[in-house]
C-alpha cells in the first residue's frame, strides 16, 4: 500500500477506484448473460480494499484537523464502545436488523469499527434511543423498498432477507439486509428499481451538537434529511431536491463483504456523475462516524 | 527452447491460420475454447456465437515427410443458441465455454460442449455411402406411383461424397443456477462433472434428467460469500478424484469415496501470499483461471493472472514450480483493472510428455516453459509470420529501462489482442493457439 508523502494521492486513487468499481458493478447488470458472480465478487474485494484505505486516510486527516480544535469535544475523549471487532473480514456477517434488541448497538459499533480502524466511537456515544428510533422507523421502509421481503424480512426481525438487491433475479442470491442504523444506506433493488436511502440523520445531528468540530467542513449544506426516504430511480431529483447536497451517492459497504456492497444510489440526473464533484460534497459532509463510501 | 536450434530445443514454425482476415472482429466469431481429441486427429473450437468447428488432420503423406498433416475443416455445427429464461428475465449466452472430447469407441466421435447453463453431448459421424435403388421412391425422394412398379430390386449402398453429420444425443439442462465454467470427463468414461460458480454436479452420460451435486460452496447467507469455484477437473487416472480451484487461489482435491457431498476436501493446495506484493488487486490476481492435471496424474498446473504454478499432488503447502508469465504487468494492474483486462481468464496446457507447459498472454504472445531446462520462450501468433515452415522468432518484452532492438515495451502491448485459449496435441509437437477470432496452428520444425 502507498504510504508517506503520497497519502493524498493515494486517497484520490482509492476514491476513483471505488468509483470505477461501482460503475463496473452497475454496468454488469445490463450485460448479456446475466450478472457474473465471479467478477462481481472480485470487484467487491477491490472496493473493500479501496474503502479501507480511503477511510483510514480520511480519518487520519480528521484527526490531524482536530489537533487544531482542542476545545471542541474531541472525538477521542468520548467514551469508547465495547471493544471493537477486528478489522472486518469480508466474512463478517451482516447484522440482522432486529429493531429492538439491546445488543444491536454494540454490534453496529463493531461493524463500524471494522470499517474504519481509526474510528473512536462517537457512534456509540449517541443515546441508544436516538440510534434505534430512526432505524426502527426506517427498517420497514427499507424492507418494503427492497421488494418482497424474504423470510425474516419486513420489520427487521430475524435474519435479513431482502432478495434481489442489485442483482437481477436470475441468480438466487437472496438476502440483503444491511445494517444501517449508524450511517446512510442506499439500496437499489434490481427487480423493482426502487431506491431506498435510509439515513440516520438524528444521530448525525445529535453528534454534531456535541462535537461541532466534526461538522466543520459542512459548507452550509443543509442538514441531513430525515430518515426513510424512498425514491424511484428517475424521480429522485424531483421529489427530494434538498438532498442534492447529500447526493454524493453514498454507498455503504460493510464488513459483510459481498451483497452488502452492491448497493448503489441512483444517479441524480441533474447532477453530473462526477467523482470529483460528489467527492468534494461528500467529503464536506463526512462525519467521522459515517461508514459510507463516497462514490460517483 | 530458445529457438536457436541444437539439442532438444523445439523450433516452432507457422503451419496454418484459420479464420477471417479482417481486423473488424464479429463478436460471434470470437473463439472461446480450443480442444484436441484424444488422438490429436481432431481439433475442435467453440465460439461466442455458439458454433463448434472441428478440424481434421490430414493423413500423413509419405512424400511430404517434412511436415505433419494439415488441419482442414471437418464439421461445423451450431451447438447452442441464445436462450431466454423468462422466469428470471435472464438472457443465456450461447457462447461455448468448454468442449471436451470423449475417447473414441466406434466409428463416431463424441464431444461435450457447454454454454453457461446447458451441456450437450454431440455425435459426429461420417456418412460416405447412401442407399440407392428404392422401389417406391425416385432418386430425388419423390414417391413413385405404385402402379408403375413392375419389378422389385434390393437397394444397394453406393459411395457418395463424404458428409459429416453432427447430432445432439443428450442434452443436460437445468442443473446449474450459476454460470458453468468447466466440464470434465471421468476416466471411467461413463460420468462427467460440470462446475459452476458455486456447485459441482456429477452426471452419467446416459442420463439427462438427473445429476448429483457433489460440491456446494454456497453459503447459507450470500452475504458471507467470499469465494467461487473457477475450474474443476477429474484426475486422469483415478476415477474417484477431482480437483476444483477457487477465486481465492486455492485448489481442493476431493475424493468421491469419502462422502456423497464432497464439501470437505481431502487436500487443500494453497500458497501463502507474499505480503510485499499486496495491493488493491491482490485478490483478483490470485484468482485461479484454469487448472489442468498432467497426463501422468502426478502434477497439476494452475494459472492465475500473472503466473503458472505446478503443484505436486503430494505437497499441499506450496507449488513445486512457479513460472512468471508477464510479471511486467504487476505495475500496471490499475489500468488493467480499469479496462477489465485483469479479469481475463487465461488457460494453460501441458504437452504430451508433461515436460513443457504453455499459456497465453497479451499482444498475441504466448509463452512456453520447459520444466526440465527451466528455459522459457515467448512467441507471437501473427499473420506476419505466415509462411509455412517459417521458424517463429522469440519475442521479448522490455519491462523498464532501455529498450533493446526487437524488444517491445510494455506500453506498446496491445491488450485487445489476447491469447486465452491454447491446446497442445497429445502426441505430437503441434499446438493450436487462439487469438481473438483466428486459430493458429504451429508445428515443430521437422528436418
Amino acid at each position: 500500500m502507498l504510504r508517506g508523502r503520497r497519502r493524498m494521492e493515494c486517497t484520490l486513487d482509492a476514491q476513483s477506484l471505488i468509483s470505477i468499481s461501482l460503475r463496473k458493478i452497475h454496468s454488469s447488470r445490463t450485460q448479456r448473460g446475466g450478472i457474473k458472480l465471479h467478477k462481481n465478487l472480485l470487484v467487491s474485494y477491490v472496493l473493500r480494499n479501496a474503502r479501507q484505505l480511503y477511510l483510514s486516510e480520511r480519518y487520519a486527516e480528521l484527526y490531524r484537523r482536530q489537533q487544531h480544535y482542542p476545545d471542541g469535544a474531541p472525538l477521542l475523549a468520548m467514551p469508547a464502545c465495547p471493544p471493537p471487532a477486528a478489522a472486518a473480514p469480508p466474512e463478517l456477517a451482516v447484522l440482522p436488523l432486529p429493531a429492538d434488541t439491546q445488543d444491536r448497538e454494540a454490534r453496529s459499533c463493531a461493524v463500524v469499527r471494522g470499517g474504519a480502524e481509526l474510528l473512536e466511537g462517537p457512534v456509540c456515544a449517541a443515546p441508544p434511543e436516538l440510534q434505534r428510533a430512526p432505524c426502527r422507523d426506517s427498517s420497514p421502509g427499507f424492507y418494503r423498498a427492497a421488494g418482497s421481503a424474504g423470510p425474516g424480512g419486513g420489520g427487521g426481525g430475524g435474519s435479513s432477507a431482502a432478495p434481489g438487491l442489485l442483482y437481477a433475479a436470475g441468480c438466487d442470491f437472496g438476502t440483503g439486509g444491511v445494517p444501517h442504523c449508524s450511517s446512510r444506506t442506499t439500496v437499489l433493488d434490481l427487480d423493482t428499481h426502487v431506491v431506498t436511502t435510509v439515513e440516520n440523520g438524528y444521530l448525525h445531528q445529535d453528534c454534531c451538537s456535541q462535537c461541532p468540530c466534526c461538522c466543520q467542513p459542512v459548507a452550509g449544506g443543509p442538514p441531513f434529511a430525515p430518515c426513510t426516504k424512498r425514491a424511484r430511480f428517475e424521480e429522485y431529483s424531483a421529489e427530494h431536491p434538498q438532498d442534492s447536497s447529500n447526493i454524493s451517492n453514498l454507498i455503504s459497504i460493510f464488513g459483510s463483504g459481498f451483497t452488502g456492497l452492491v448497493s448503489r444510489q441512483q444517479a441524480d440526473s441533474e447532477q453530473p456523475l462526477n467523482g470529483q464533484l460528489c467527492g468534494k460534497q461528500a467529503l464536506a459532509s463526512l462525519g467521522a462516524w459515517t461508514r459510507a463510501i463516497v462514490a460517483f | 527452447m530458445a529457438g536457436a536450434g541444437g539439442g532438444n530445443d523445439i523450433q516452432w514454425c507457422f503451419s496454418q491460420v484459420k479464420g477471417a482476415v479482417d481486423d473488424d472482429v464479429a463478436e460471434a466469431d470470437i473463439i472461446s475454447t480450443v480442444e484436441f481429441n484424444h488422438s490429436g486427429e481432431l481439433l475442435a473450437t467453440g465460439d461466442k456465437g455458439g458454433r463448434v468447428v472441428i478440424f481434421q488432420q490430414e493423413q500423413e503423406n509419405k512424400t511430404q515427410s517434412h511436415s505433419r498433416g494439415e488441419y482442414n475443416v471437418y464439421s461445423t455445427f451450431q451447438s447452442h443458441e441464445p436462450e431466454f429464461d423468462y422466469l428470471k428475465s435472464l438472457e443465456i449466452e450461447e457462447k461455448i465455454n468448454k468442449i471436451r472430447w470423449l475417447p473414441q469407441k466406434n466409428a463416431a466421435q463424441f464431444l461435450l460442449s457447454t454454454n453457461d447453463k446447458t451441456i450437450k453431448l454431440w455425435k459426429i459421424s461420417e456418412r460416405d455411402k447412401r442407399p440407392e435403388g428404392y422401389n417406391l421412391k425416385e432418386e430425388d425422394g419423390r414417391y413413385r406411383d405404385p402402379t408403375t412398379v413392375t419389378t422389385l430390386r434390393v437397394p444397394v449402398f453406393r459411395p457418395m461424397d463424404l458428409m459429416v453429420e453432427a447430432s445432439p444425443r443428450r442434452i443436460f439442462a437445468n442443473a446449474h443456477t450459476y454460470h458453468i465454467n468447466s466440464i470434465s470427463i471421468n476416466s471411467d468414461y461413463e460420468t462427467y462433472l460440470s462446475a459452476d460458480d458455486l456447485r459441482i454436479n456429477l452426471w452419467h452420460l446416459e442420463i439427462t434428467d438427473r445429476s448429483f451435486n457433489i460440491v456446494d460452496i454456497k453459503p447459507a447467507n450470500m452475504e458471507e460469500l467470499t469465494e467461487v469455484i473457477t475450474a474443476a477437473e477429474f484426475h486422469p487416472n483415478s476415477c474417484n478424484t477431482f480437483v476444483y480451484s477457487s477465486s481465492k487461489g486455492t485448489i481442493r482435491l476431493c475424493d468421491m469415496r469419502a462422502a456423497a457431498l464432497c464439501d470437505r476436501h481431502s487436500k487443500l493446495f494453497e500458497e501463502p501470499e507474499d505480503p510485499s506484493n499486496r495491493s488493491f488487486f491482490s485478490e483478483i490476481i490470485s484468482s485461479i483461471s484454469d487448472v489442468k492435471f498432467s497426463h501422468s496424474g502426478r502434477y497439476m498446473m494452475t494459472r492465475d493472472y500473472l503466473s503458472v504454478k505446478i503443484w505436486d499432488l503430494n505437497m499441499e503447502n506450496r507449488p513445486v514450480e512457479t513460472y512468471q508469465v508477464h510479471e511486467y504487468l504487476r505495475s500496471k494492474l490499475c489500468s488493467l483493472y480499469e479496462n477489465d483486462c485483469i479479469f481475463d481468464k487465461f488457460e494453460c496446457c501441458w504437452n504430451g510428455s508433461d515436460s513443457i507447459v504453455m499459456t497465453g498472454s497479451y499482444n498475441n504472445f504466448f509463452r512456453m516453459f520447459d520444466r526440465n531446462t527451466k528455459r522459457d520462450i515467448t512467441l507471437e501468433a501473427s499473420r506476419e509470420n505466415n509462411k509455412p515452415r517459417t521458424v517463429l522468432k522469440p519475442r521479448k518484452v522490455c519491462a523498464s529501462g532501455k529498450r533493446k532492438k526487437d524488444e517491445i515495451s510494455v506500453d506498446s502491448l496491445d491488450f485487445n489482442k489476447k491469447i486465452l485459449h491454447t491446446a497442445w496435441h497429445p502426441k505430437q509437437n503441434i499446438i493450436a493457439v487462439a487469438t481473438t477470432n483466428n486459430l493458429y496452428i504451429f508445428q515443430d520444425k521437422m528436418n
